[in-house]
């Protein structure tokens, strides 16, 4: 691990979300949700199937809006419209549906929202210079194509998550979303990813939440782990301080707890 | 690589090839049978007067298509901007400055279009459905069922028989309008393949959510779409009146959307959305318009006409789908 506990307890928050809560027609999904991110900190956030994790997400990085609550942004309350006011705050998201234009080539998925383009107003695609770069950067982090000028739909399901994860990697300047970044790579695809965001991590500029089901995976990420249960964080553990064993004993004791909330249930 | 095998590598990722080569066997069988008479100027500018406003509101509509919208207006917008700009110059305006307001108002219907469709979810299919009726019968009100005529800049409104650059440029010269659409096709074509709008209705009729998550604004972009295909079927409309000095308030716009959007999957656009051909549209424009003339020169009658119409879009269409199929096996090998 890169970074010691201690010394993260001491770091300024990247991220703070305060009270959040969505709703979606009658199912409220975000109940009050409290969270830290800390500088250059890696934070694991799991869940049950449904828990709200891409809701949470998805309000993070302006693809939704909160119902009330609030977030702040390096201690600066924000309130993102679209998925743009987010990117201007230096975060950038991988989404679980990884958002890539089947029928667009890789380079220009690599690029799409932050295209080259030349001749100012008129926003003519500088193609060229964004093959080199996308060939460049993808050889950098050792992520292989056929070809960048390959469409997505030609892709593996690894090489598409790869294409998703270096496309957001590449843009964000501060904090980065990870939607299950995992989910559908082979062991290889998995460890060039896993290593590109402990070496992201490591430079201490970026501050990172990662969604996974492989526990594995996230005790070799993460310096904290959250878990997000009945639309609020119950859990809030650092990974030093912690063994799985543990973290499923609380969120064991934690479910029954809720459950003893719910009247007419005997637990 | 066998050259057989080259060719068809050649057919399949360039679909724009195969109306190419079907509009120059229809040529060439043409000019066999009926010689001089189907290639000269009269019969050819008669053929490109059939593919120009066919080919006009192709080319925009080829942009909704591969946003995975439809604009079933745009004919009637075609119609209805003549019809503003001769109302605006019967009022005593310039005409330039009844042109500008017809197209400002081409522009407005077009975000009409556009905004009751990401606004209120109305599948565009059926809003500009609506706005085809909504405009054909404000034709039918505000002419009070009288022909127009003459048309500002036509050949007709000039008492000399002179006509202005200006006036031929506006469409009183034989070729100007097909002219008109060949140029808005090559910048549809730039427009579609190589700015960054291009990518964004690419990205957003390709994967909605995906390219939403992208950051792409998908509403804009298919309100601006919407606003384009107004504006340049409304265009070539006034080109258009310009071109035969009147306008007859009877004339029904879905008769050219049809044609439209039978030349947009001629030319290799499927319906599917993320995939579609500017240049190929025009092609289509042109191959619909070579068969009516050249039919009508050998002395097929127009019913013939209609049946050959609906055998090339099938055929255009299967073909398309073949393709997609021997490309995706070929992947998947």
């Amino acid at each position: 691990m890169s970074v010691q506990p201690t010394l993260t307890g001491a770091r300024e928050p990247a991220l703070e979300v305060r009270g959040v809560t969505k709703s979606f027609g009658a199912i409220s999904v975000l109940r009050g949700v409290d969270l830290t991110l800390r500088q250059g900190e890696v934070l694991g956030l799991v869940g049950d199937n449904g828990a709200g994790k891409s809701t949470l997400v998805k309000i993070l990085c302006g693809f939704n809006q909160q119902d009330k609550g609030d977030v702040f942004v390096g201690g600066e309350r924000v309130r993102f419209h679209s998925v743009e006011a987010a990117r201007a705050h230096g975060i950038e998201t991988v989404y679980q549906d990884l958002a890539l234009i089947p029928q667009l080539p890789v380079y220009q998925n690599l690029f799409l929202g932050h295209e080259l383009t030349r001749l100012g107003p008129l926003r003519i695609l500088d193609k060229r210079a964004m093959r080199k770069l996308s060939r460049q950067y993808l050889d950098e982090i050792n992520v292989y194509v056929p070809s960048v000028e390959a469409e997505a739909e030609q892709l593996s399901g690894g090489q598409r998550q790869a294409i998703a994860v270096a496309r957001a990697v590449r843009a964000a300047t501060k904090i980065l979303l990870l939607d299950e970044p995992l989910a559908a790579m082979g062991a290889r695809e998995s460890r060039l990813i896993i290593d590109l965001v402990k070496d992201l991590a490591a430079s201490g500029r970026m501050s990172i939440i990662v969604i996974d089901h492989n526990y594995a995976h996230l005790f070799e990420l993460c310096d904290r782990i959250n878990v997000l249960q009945g639309g609020r964080i119950t859990i809030d553990q650092p990974v030093r301080e912690t063994s799985l064993e543990v973290l499923t004993e609380l969120m064991v004791s934690s479910y029954r707890r809720q459950l003893e909330d719910v009247p007419g249930l005997d637990v | 690589m066998s050259v057989g095998r080259r060719i068809l590598r050649l057919f399949l990722y360039q679909r724009e090839l195969t109306p190419i080569v079907i509009t120059i066997g229809l040529f060439v069988y043409f000019t066999i049978k009926a010689g001089s008479n189907f290639t000269d100027e009269l019969s050819l500018s008669s053929a490109a007067g059939y593919a120009g406003p066919i080919g006009a509101i192709a080319v925009g509509e080829v942009l909704l298509l591969v946003l995975a919208e439809i604009d079933l207006s745009a004919g009637q917008v075609f119609l209805f901007a003549a019809w503003v700009n001769w109302w605006m110059y019967s009022l005593g305006l310039p005409v330039v400055v009844s042109i500008l307001i017809s197209l400002a108002v081409c522009c407005g219907v077009g975000a009409i279009n556009g905004l009751i469709t990401v606004r209120l979810n109305v599948p565009s299919f059926v809003t500009t459905l609506a706005m085809n009726f909504v405009l054909y019968g404000l034709v039918l009100i505000y002419s009070n069922m009288a022909e127009a005529s003459p048309i500002p800049l036509s050949t007709y409104s000039s008492p000399s028989g002179k006509v202005s650059f200006e006036a031929e440029l506006m469409g009183s010269w034989l070729w100007s309008e097909i002219l008109w659409v060949l140029a808005i096709a090559i910048v549809g074509t730039v427009v579609l393949t190589r700015t960054r709008f291009g990518t964004r209705i690419i990205a957003t009729g390709g994967n909605l959510v995906g390219a939403a998550e992208a950051g792409v604004p998908t509403r804009r972009v298919k309100v601006w779409a919407f606003v384009i295909c107004s504006f340049l079927s409304g265009l070539v409309g006034i080109v258009d009146s310009v071109k035969y000095g009147s306008l007859d308030p009877g004339n029904f716009g879905v008769d050219f959307i049809l044609y439209a959007i039978g030349a947009c999957v001629i030319g290799g656009t499927a319906l599917t959305g993320g995939r579609g051909t500017v240049i190929g549209a025009f092609i289509g424009a042109i191959l619909i318009g070579i068969l009516e003339d050249g039919l009508t020169l050998i002395g097929v009658s127009t019913n013939d006409f209609y049946v050959w119409v609906g055998v090339v879009i099938i055929f255009a269409m299967a073909l398309n789908v073949q393709f997609d199929r021997i490309i995706a096996r070929s992947r998947g090998a």
